[in-house]
């Protein structure tokens, strides 16, 4: 709080607590209503107005984008920062009872990096090392706030489950030794026979656990009292999924995968709610579009792995042609400052519009995680997540000027570029306290050793 | 042989005309302590010494309660020294400690979730471990501890803490003021340990703090119900690890960063279990006196205070935060006393006098008043546990653990005379030369005989 104040005393005054702000004379890409020359007002947090004539709140802060461009804040659908600890529970094939609720750590420099190129909400998930993995939730890059307050209120949380070569431990044979050293212990599954097996198990589980409490609740509501089941943070999540109340975000590959996924997911009665990188969607996109499922791909990456060699950067583009909800995600902390070039790049790959490039990472993600009420266009009602660019944000050349979420500005550049000495300053001050403090070695000539 | 006990067949002891610091009351600038039987008979400035005492000519010297470690492994020879930890300015319970497997652990396969109870020992208890040739009783002893809280130290769920007075005696149970006092719990992981065995990431470990405390609960209501009607309900199959942790309900859980205490705080309150915090090593921040403050939960400092690294690599840059650390962690427990936050000083493993004097100045440096600092080793650690009607103060009825020095307590040059634990008195050990390799004589050159 003290340095918010000091950065917003260097800053000119950069508003930081939420106020009624008008950003003026910019270039609004509204991404669902077009584009728009002129204003947006902002006030308590939410969108006020957006148009060429606006009207404005008495004393509202004025911004002046004049040759800006403003977009909605990036939405990253895949993203591991601002987690304490590893992001894998890796023990075992089900490690649904962890969430990463637990471990999120505000202070990971990589979301103020974040913000910085313009992303203003992300899907943090649990990596890829089990077939079902663990419990995963959707931040705000609220920099400065405590755990809590990142977390995007109301935003239905997810879990997050593999297939291919990460679960079944691909280069960790059975009984042989990791990078560490350490001998591996044999988990299974070794084979995408045993993901699918795994899964199956699981959710065989999780239904006789949900008949159990329906049970239970049903002779509690005629009033008895019996002991209630043990509850299972394992079979819980799992229930959740299967009542609707919890995201499957599945990390895949291979089209085939992808299909038994659809088929099991059918079968079991829970939903797919997007398929993570899923870079062979291209080939059955018709399949994932059926199940309802969301799309979250890379733009050009591929050859990376055996599963990500049928890969083609038209991906995004021929899935979205097929009607698939599509967005483009990072995977990566460096990738996710820069998010808005990956989306140009399907322009190039795919021929898509402007609008269309822009929504795979703003709308579409949103529309994905289910949070498309509250962000990812520039609509009257929505929250104030907004990212102001000063060329055409579609360029290499854009570079973010300011970002707000909720109505007040957590990046300025200004601001940081100014404060960046007094930093190094108090960093200098320190280090020389700290050799003086510290005891001096004898010089050659003097006495001692 | 040093430090054993001198005159314990003695009918009765009396300390006169010595300045008394009460702790629990104003200090008396010349008056007399009794001690019979263990206990503290009299105290007073106008005390009747009793015709069987023998007398100690208190003029000239200062007379305090004995010194309280709140967290230490004392008395448990085959704990992990905590020393291990200080280069890495990690402390207790860090991410990364060595954790070697305990005696007490059942070596078996790799724990494949909660339910195998990875790491867990809680049903052991510290005072059935006391060894009474641990060298470090008469070490720290001879640094003014009368009393440790002692916990195993091994794993997730190490053990049970005891409350033990530093008596040089045969048989341990004697120094036992307590026996099951709470639940040392470490999220610290063994470097390398990969994905082997449940838990294996930061998350696992929070998981399976929750699933067992789910557990215990659930275990204690099919108990519960059994023992009303043993005829109709299925018998609970014994559980040694829940057993253990419904017996000591008190949790003491790590935290060093602000991210930790407020994660850990969380924690607690939904585990609805009473817990105190160790570690505080960013407890200057204002934001942790805050939140110490809002969840009135009591904590425990580590006087290992952050240091410079030893021989650093000049290209290394050390982290704006490190080196506030480093700066200012001794102004913690100062500040925390000002923002009104229970705290008690710990040693951390820090054994010698010299030592723990030199760590204690550098808080009163920061500006800890001497009398706050000896009641965050004295009574305050009472009151935590729950023995301030026992422990803490030199007060009559109180357990006759005294320290008495020529100076105040923790100035340099200050030399304890008598340690009095259960009301037998002991010299202190002569203390090592230092082994900075200086080449300096001891500090205390007095001290040596």
């Amino acid at each position: 709080m003290r340095t918010g104040i000091l950065l917003a005393l260097l800053g000119g005054l950069a508003p930081l607590l939420a106020e009624s702000i008008v950003i003026q004379n910019a270039t609004i890409l509204t991404v669902t209503k077009g584009t728009v020359h002129g204003s947006v007002v902002v006030k308590d947090g939410k969108i006020a107005d957006v148009g060429e004539k606006v009207m404005v709140p008495q004393g509202a802060t004025v911004i002046d984008a004049g040759g800006q461009y403003v977009i909605p804040g990036i939405i990253d659908c895949h993203s591991h920062i601002a987690v304490d600890g590893s992001v894998n529970e890796g023990s075992m094939s089900v490690s649904s009872m962890v969430d990463i609720r637990d471990v999120i750590n505000p202070e990971d420099i990589s979301i103020y990096r974040a913000l910085a190129g313009g992303v203003t909400t992300a899907n943090i998930l649990h990596g890829s090392a089990n077939a079902i993995g663990g419990k995963t939730l959707v931040l705000k890059m609220r920099w400065g706030k405590d755990a809590q307050g990142l977390i995007f209120e109301g935003a239905v949380p997810g879990i997050k489950f593999a297939l291919g070569e990460n679960p079944k431990r691909a280069g960790n044979p059975p009984g042989g030794r990791g990078l560490s050293l350490q001998p591996v212990t044999a988990r299974y599954p070794a084979t995408r026979m045993g993901v699918e097996d795994t899964i199956r198990e699981a959710f065989t589980q999780a239904k006789t656990y949900k008949a159990e409490w329906d049970t239970y609740q049903a002779s509690t509501a005629r009033g008895e009292h019996p002991i209630p089941p043990r509850k299972d943070l394992k079979l819980e999540a799992l229930k959740e999924v299967l009542e609707g109340k919890r995201y499957v975000h599945a990390h895949c590959y291979v089209a085939d995968e992808i299909l038994m996924l659809l088929r099991v997911a059918d079968e079991y009665g829970f939903k797919i709610r997007t398929l993570q990188h899923v870079l062979e969607g291209y080939k059955v996109a018709d399949e994932i579009r059926a199940h309802g499922a969301g799309a979250s791909t890379f733009s050009d990456w591929w050859a990376y792995k055996e599963e990500a060699y049928d890969a083609i950067p038209y991906n995004a583009a021929i899935m979205h042609k097929k009607g698939v909800v599509v967005s483009l995600n990072s995977d990566d902390a460096e990738l996710m400052r820069h998010l808005n070039t990956e989306a140009a790049k399907v322009m190039k790959y795919g021929g898509l519009s402007e609008t269309e490039a822009l929504a795979m990472v703003t709308i579409n993600p949103a529309r994905q995680l289910g949070i498309d009420n509250r962000v990812g266009s520039i609509e009257v009602g929505k929250d104030a997540d907004l990212a102001i660019y000063d060329k055409y944000p579609l360029s290499d050349f854009a570079k973010v000027q300011k970002v707000l979420i909720d109505g007040s500005v957590y990046f300025d550049r200004d601001t940081d570029v100014s404060g960046r000495q007094m930093k190094d300053l108090e960093k200098k001050k320190l280090i020389e306290k700290q050799k003086q403090s510290q005891p001096r070695p004898q010089t050659a000539g003097g006495r001692g050793k | 042989m040093c430090g054993c006990a001198i005159a314990d067949e003695l009918g009765a002891i009396a300390i006169r005309d010595a300045k008394i610091v009460t702790v629990s009351g104003a200090a008396l600038n010349k008056g007399t302590v009794v001690i019979r039987k263990g206990l503290i008979e009299a105290v007073g400035e106008n005390v009747q010494i009793p015709s069987d005492a023998w007398i100690v000519d208190g003029a000239g010297l200062t007379v305090y309660p004995g010194l309280i470690d709140p967290l230490s492994t004392v008395g448990i020879p085959g704990a992990a020294p905590t020393q291990a930890t200080g280069g890495r300015g990690g402390g207790r319970g860090q991410i990364e400690t060595p954790t070697p497997p305990a005696a007490t652990t059942p070596t078996s396969a790799p724990a494949r979730g909660p339910e195998d109870r990875p790491n867990t020992t809680s049903w052991v208890l510290a005072a059935d471990e006391i060894q009474t040739t641990d060298p470090r009783i008469e070490t720290v002893r001879s640094a003014g501890y009368t009393t440790t809280v002692t916990y195993p130290e091994r794993g997730i769920f190490a053990g049970q803490g005891s409350i033990i007075d530093l008596a040089a005696t045969e048989h341990s149970g004697e120094m036992v003021v307590m026996p099951a006092v709470g639940q040392y719990i470490s999220l610290a992981r063994a470097p390398g340990a990969g994905f082997g065995s449940f838990p294996s990431s930061l998350m696992g470990y929070i998981g399976y703090l929750r699933q067992i405390y789910l557990d215990a609960d659930h275990y204690q209501l099919a108990k519960e119900a059994y023992a009303r009607d043993p005829r109709s309900v299925a018998r609970p199959a014994y559980d040694r690890a829940l057993e253990g942790v419904l017996a000591s309900k008190r949790i003491l859980l790590p935290a060093n960063r602000v991210v930790e205490m407020d994660r850990m705080l969380r924690l607690a309150a939904e585990l609805k279990q009473p817990a105190i915090l160790y570690g505080m090593r960013e407890g200057y921040r204002p934001e942790a006196a805050a939140l110490l403050k809002k969840f009135t939960a009591p904590v425990l400092v580590s006087l290992k205070w952050s240091e410079a690294p030893k021989d650093p690599d000049p290209e290394a840059d050390q982290t704006l935060r490190s080196l506030q650390n480093i700066d200012q962690g001794p102004a913690t427990p100062a500040l925390l006393h000002k923002a009104g936050v229970t705290f008690a000083l710990y040693a951390d493993g820090i054994d010698q006098r010299r030592d723990l004097v030199k760590a204690v100045r550098k808080a009163l440096e920061a500006g800890l008043a001497r009398e706050d600092a000896i009641r965050a080793m004295t009574l305050t650690p009472a009151e935590m546990y729950g023995v301030a009607d026992r422990l803490g103060s030199v007060e009559k009825g109180k357990i006759a653990n005294l320290v008495v020095t020529k100076g105040e307590l923790f100035d340099t040059n200050t030399h304890v005379e008598m340690i009095f634990v259960d009301g037998k008195q002991y010299k202190p050990a002569p203390e090592p030369p230092p082994g900075g390799g200086h080449g300096q004589a001891s500090e205390e050159p007095g001290v040596i005989q």
